[in-house]
């Protein structure tokens, strides 16, 4: 029982990760019809906002210690960060403590400014252009960014520490009176991603934007008839889905170690999730990122491996796989939606 | 057949000033020397194949490192590093029987396709009497066996599978790296000192043949001590998030988790088990441990506090403090500005002894090679004395057990040395079960 | 000529021509010279060439007439090499068996994916294909390693049966061969300051690449070539005419799905090695990469595309600092640090960075791939001397 409860968490913690970055690649596909494969390098990019921002703060006044010697025999190098420096150590320390929750600030404005200048600088012209070369030129953007962020923090995975408040367990299962204790950071993930969710939808839902946007998806030549520049709110779309990715990203650090290739990894996985949920449905999109995660965690159970040898490495395919053949278009895809 | 491919700095004969150039000149300049490759001018080629790009360029830009200091000692440039302490004196800093060494770089990428294609392109285009490096067993097994087939040597360099030695030895291939058989008989008894023989361990492993080979060392020598195996879980490679293979462990009843993981998943994997405080726990009225059978430097910088008190092993650390790691960290440090990683160092250590191997045996044909490496004994390499054993190519030498630092100074003093241990420990007989299978074959000059 | 009009076999021709003196074409700098770095004319990568210029042509039967774009091309490839290397290590060393049972078993396996997937369309078929290549690949790693031997790689033993081969000395492995044929024997031929390479293999795989070519061109002009350009152009509108499209787009992916597994199996038969990650995602998409980069529904564009991705991924990939040094040393040293700083930054490690600008320069500047390029260059040549034929240039 401990197990299935633990392994649901788990389902729904890995869930928020994928429903946000399907999220992010839906808005996209749904109001633009374009297919960007350098969403996944949107997510890595948030991630490195955080690591970023850490090594801001822990930038440092070196002095040298000749008490104590380095691996050459020289004079030990000591460092001392700037920001305790100048805040004092009680807040500089807490700034550096908090650098992940702290990056969202820096994470919004990045995210933004990346997804518009992606937008207007190289999508915009490919528009009318096939999917085909829509996958080249924004895998070729996807390869670009990642090498540059290779250059700058290396390709090993560079640890990110929620903060300490945050970083031990907690114990899920004191209301149905038993000891089930769970990483407190996995579930600021999970409510982080419900909100971030919530937030999208709402914004869709309830303002005169969203209501527009949402015309544009239904029916993109009617809402142009109507005189609705319908493109100047694309670029917005561009911009908050990049930075959906970029916050999924950035919040997901101190679960996952990030490293330059880590888009490239959830790259796939997103499209599947996606596809899933059916092309240009949100509310699909979010179903299946929920359903996939949960399910590949139930599958990692030895006792579900003992039975298939190797399904938690096939899972998500699998049930791509039915899911597809028994409902056409996903669960709540839109017909015509990248059928052609 | 005649592959031959050398062509480096020999047909200038035909340019006789602008007229050599109209005439085709059907000739070869060399003799057919016997063997691939053979070096003609006044150079000799060795190929350096590591990760340049993926999860391991960071191991493979070091190794590449280590390879061009290794390089510039046996031409007598900088401070001769390891060549002043090495026990053989055959090499003396004027490159390689008279040629100097030059080299060639390729991209691995951590895959066996790619790799033996750009090993292919070192021996077919540059002429590469030697390729080394490595990341992967899969990837040094499938170049061991490419210049097998065309008749080079192949010193590997980070591959820790015991098949690289074992099922898959081959004649032309020689590890000075040790192996997971290794870690486990050197790592369990100072397990069962700290943590006592009571113990229940609980397995992730990778789900490839290095993960494999290892689970079955470590289970062997800690059910060697009375531990017992509560279960053994596969894990996909690059899975990212374990938290679905580490919830289990809770309610196992295990107290030891042993993560047979490298690389990445080793740093995630590590972090997320502490994540969901395992070390916080008490099991079995003992505390929860977690072991990491295989340590790299470079990743456990990437795991931060979470290493700390973690035991593991190292083939060789820089902190060691006999003459050779000395001489090494000194020159090392000195022109790249960090110490070098165990990755590092068995790179450094194997192009020197392909070096002296071949200037004892008077050639570079690969068959002399062979036979000056067989059953050489050398000292003064970081390692103490390391035998090269004949009946697998594989070295025998001290093997090194870890454990995170409690506070490490800087990025580089994350692990300490809890134990050096003694070569006689780790030995094994070449057809020990781990092992078996394997069959060298004769040494394969090629052309 | 061989069924084709004169324009076509006339491209036929160029194409023989050129890619029987690849070895002269692709070896252009004299071997000691500073730019002998950029010749790709040694026997491991133009068997390459030619088996990823194969490999995208079958890609090519599918994508480029039907427009279904297939993300699991890999996993045929994989099966391909797998079922030959098998049957070197139980038949036989002569590469005919191995290559047959390739076909057969990958086209197969393309038969029941394309059975399934086609049932879908749009991203849908795409992901169909994607999941099961990549279920295909997770598999061979981990779970069918008895099969597969896993991340090292199906490779040769000494103790293979190989029964029809009789008994071989046991010293060393054998070699694949064609009757007798050694894959890697070569000539070396010198000419003055230059040097080429005749491989035995490359040869085995431009005239099954070129047999392959001359099928493609044969099925682009068919009746059958036309039905799938159909289905691209409105599939909803054959079906209404009482049209069943399925028949031909099956028919479709299980050729170019045997295309893949040849391909596949001469990989093996030029190195006996079959590794898993052959089947990853990532060669899938290396492959819809190269065929929308050289020109997606051109005859040639795949292979100037696979072409062009293989020679960035083995040359650029090994020129590092000291070559670098060595080719701007007449800079002073303080310029020469910056040039080579700036230049260390698209090869050796930095390969990637020159592929990824590369790939966003020709989709942004050349929206029909390379092929487009080439045609440009030919109009332009055209409209500058009025009366040159235009026929050399890619027909399609």
């Amino acid at each position: 029982m401990d197990a299935i409860i633990l392994q649901f968490f788990n389902g729904l913690e890995k869930g928020s990760a994928y429903a946000l970055i399907a999220l992010g690649l839906t808005l996209i596909f749904g109001t633009l019809g374009v297919v960007n494969f350098a969403h996944g390098a949107l997510f890595m990019i948030g991630a490195f906002c955080a690591v970023t921002l850490r090594k801001v703060f822990e930038i440092s006044k070196v002095s040298l210690d000749p008490t104590k010697t380095d691996f050459l025999g020289k004079p030990l190098e000591v460092k001392t960060p700037y920001v305790e420096a100048w805040f004092g150590e009680t807040i500089g320390s807490a700034m550096i403590n908090y650098s992940v929750p702290l990056a969202i600030l820096l994470t919004i404005p990045v995210m933004l400014f990346v997804g518009w200048a992606m937008e207007r600088g190289l999508i915009k012209h490919f528009y009318k252009r096939p999917h085909a070369d829509q996958i080249l030129v924004t895998f070729g953007l996807a390869i670009v960014l990642q090498e540059i962020v290779k250059y700058f923090f290396g390709a090993n995975p560079i640890q990110m520490m929620a903060p300490s408040d945050y970083s031990g367990t907690v114990n899920i299962g004191a209301i149905l009176g038993m000891d089930i204790f769970y990483p407190v950071w996995r579930l600021v993930y999970f409510f982080f991603s419900a909100v971030i969710i919530g937030g999208v939808f709402a914004f869709l839902q309830f303002t005169t934007f969203g209501m527009v946007v949402r015309a544009g998806m239904a029916d993109r030549e009617t809402v142009g008839l109507l005189g609705i520049d319908i493109d100047k709110r694309f670029t917005l779309m561009f911009g908050l889905a990049a930075g959906v990715a970029g916050l999924a990203g950035v919040m997901y650090t101190p679960i996952l170690s990030p490293n330059y290739h880590m888009g490239m990894d959830f790259l796939v996985l997103s499209f599947v999730v996606v596809v899933v949920g059916g092309m240009g449905s949100l509310p699909g999109a979010v179903a299946a990122g929920f359903l996939l995660g949960i399910l590949q965690s139930f599958a990692s159970l030895n006792e579900v491996k003992a039975i298939i040898p190797g399904i938690d490495q096939i899972i998500i395919y699998l049930v791509a796989i039915v899911i597809l053949l028994t409902r056409p278009r996903g669960l709540m895809g839109r017909k015509g939606v990248m059928e052609d | 057949m005649s592959n031959k491919f050398s062509r480096r700095g020999v047909l200038k004969s035909g340019a006789i000033a602008g007229s050599g150039l109209l005439l085709p000149t059907y000739l070869r300049a060399e003799s057919h020397s016997g063997f691939t490759n053979a070096p003609t001018g006044s150079e000799v080629v060795f190929g350096f194949n590591v990760p340049q790009t993926g999860p391991y360029s960071e191991e493979g830009l070091d190794e590449l490192r280590a390879f061009q200091l290794a390089v510039e000692h046996l031409n007598g440039e900088g401070d001769g590093g390891m060549l002043n302490t090495f026990s053989s004196k055959a090499l003396d800093g004027a490159g390689i029987l008279g040629k100097k060494v030059t080299f060639v770089t390729g991209d691995t990428q951590t895959k066996s396709d790619v790799a033996r294609a750009s090993a292919q392109s070192m021996i077919q285009k540059d002429g590469a009497v030697m390729i080394t490096g490595g990341s992967s067993s899969g990837v040094a097994v499938a170049v061991q066996g490419l210049c097998q087939e065309a008749g080079v040597i192949f010193m590997a360099a980070l591959t820790h599978s015991n098949d690289t030695t074992g099922k898959d030895r081959k004649a032309n291939g020689f590890r000075h790296f040790f192996n997971a058989y290794m870690s486990g008989a050197a790592l369990a008894p100072v397990l069962g000192n700290v943590y006592g023989t009571e113990r229940r361990a609980y397995h992730l492993t990778a789900d490839y043949t290095w993960g494999w080979t290892q689970e079955e060392s470590i289970a062997a020598s800690t059910e060697a001590l009375g531990w017992q195996t509560v279960e053994k879980v596969r894990t996909p490679v690059g899975a990212g998030d374990f938290s679905s293979y580490i919830a289990p462990v809770l309610n196992s009843g295990a107290d030891v988790l042993i993560l047979n993981h490298y690389g990445g998943d080793m740093v995630n994997s590590l972090s997320q088990a502490v994540q969901f405080g395992l070390r916080d726990k008490m099991v079995n009225g003992k505390q929860f441990e977690i072991v990491v059978p295989l340590y790299s430097e470079l990743m456990a910088a990437g795991a931060g506090s979470n290493i700390q008190g973690v035991y593991g092993s190292m083939n060789w650390n820089w902190q060691l403090q006999d003459a050779g790691t000395q001489a090494f960290v000194k020159s090392f440090g000195e022109k790249y500005g960090r110490p070098p990683s165990n990755a590092a160092h068995t790179s450094y250590v194997q192009t020197l002894l392909y070096a002296d191997a071949v200037t004892r045996a008077g050639t570079f044909n690969p068959c002399g090679v062979v036979e000056a490496l067989e059953d050489f004994e050398f000292d003064g390499m970081g390692n103490g004395p390391v035998l090269y054993r004949g009946a697998d190519h594989q070295c025998f030498k001290d093997v090194l057990v870890m454990k995170g630092a409690e506070n490490p100074t800087n990025e580089y003093d994350t692990l300490e040395i809890v134990e050096t241990t003694p070569r006689a420990q780790v030995e094994y007989a070449p057809d020990h079960p781990m092992f078996a299978g394997g069959d060298l074959g004769q040494c394969n000059p090629g052309a | 000529m061989f069924g084709l009009n004169q324009k076509d076999t006339k491209f036929l021709l160029i194409v023989v021509t050129l890619t029987l003196l690849t070895p002269f074409l692709l070896n252009p700098f004299p071997t000691d010279s500073a730019m002998a770095q950029f010749n790709a004319g040694y026997p491991a990568l133009m068997q390459r060439f030619a088996i990823y210029g194969l490999m995208a042509i079958g890609f090519n039967i599918l994508f480029g007439l039907t427009g279904y774009l297939s993300f699991g091309h890999a996993a045929f490839l994989g099966v391909g090499s797998y079922s030959a290397v098998w049957m070197f290590k139980l038949l036989s060393m002569n590469i005919l068996p191995a290559i047959i049972l390739a076909m057969i078993v990958s086209g197969l396996f393309a038969l029941a994916i394309g059975y399934i997937s086609l049932r879908r369309s749009g991203i849908y078929f795409s992901i169909l294909t994607l999941a099961f290549a990549e279920m295909s690949y997770r598999l061979a790693y981990s779970v069918l390693t008895p099969i597969t031997n896993g991340e090292t790689g199906l490779q040769l033993n000494l103790n293979d049966p190989r029964v029809l081969d009789g008994v071989a000395d046991t010293s060393s492995l054998p070699v694949p061969g064609l009757f007798g044929l050694k894959m890697n024997s070569t000539y070396t031929l010198d000419i003055g300051a230059w040097s080429f390479d005749f491989n035995v293999g490359f040869y085995v795989c431009a005239v099954i690449a070129i047999l392959g070519f001359y099928m493609s061109l044969r099925i682009f002009r068919s009746p059958f070539g036309m039905m799938l350009r159909a289905v691209k152009s409105n599939q909803q509108r054959m079906n209404y005419t009482g049209l069943n499209s399925r028949p031909y787009t099956l028919a479709a992916f299980v050729i170019s799905g045997i295309y893949a597994g040849l391909a596949g199996a001469l990989l093996a038969a030029m190195d006996p090695l079959a590794g898993a990650e052959r089947m990853q995602w990532t060669a899938s998409g290396e492959v819809v990469l190269m065929t929308i980069l050289g020109g997606a529904g051109t005859l040639m564009g795949p292979v100037l595309g696979a072409g062009f991705i293989k020679y960035c991924e083995n040359i650029f990939s090994k020129i590092n600092e000291t070559i670098l040094h060595s080719w701007f040393s007449f800079l002073p040293d303080s310029l020469e640090s910056v040039v080579v700083w700036f230049f260390a930054r698209f090869v050796g490690e930095g390969w990637h960075l020159t592929l990824g600008v590369l790939f966003m320069l020709i989709v942004i500047f050349l929206p029909g791939g390379l092929v487009e390029g080439g045609q440009r260059i030919a109009s332009w040549w055209k409209n500058r001397g009025k009366d040159e034929d235009s026929s050399n240039q890619p027909a399609e």
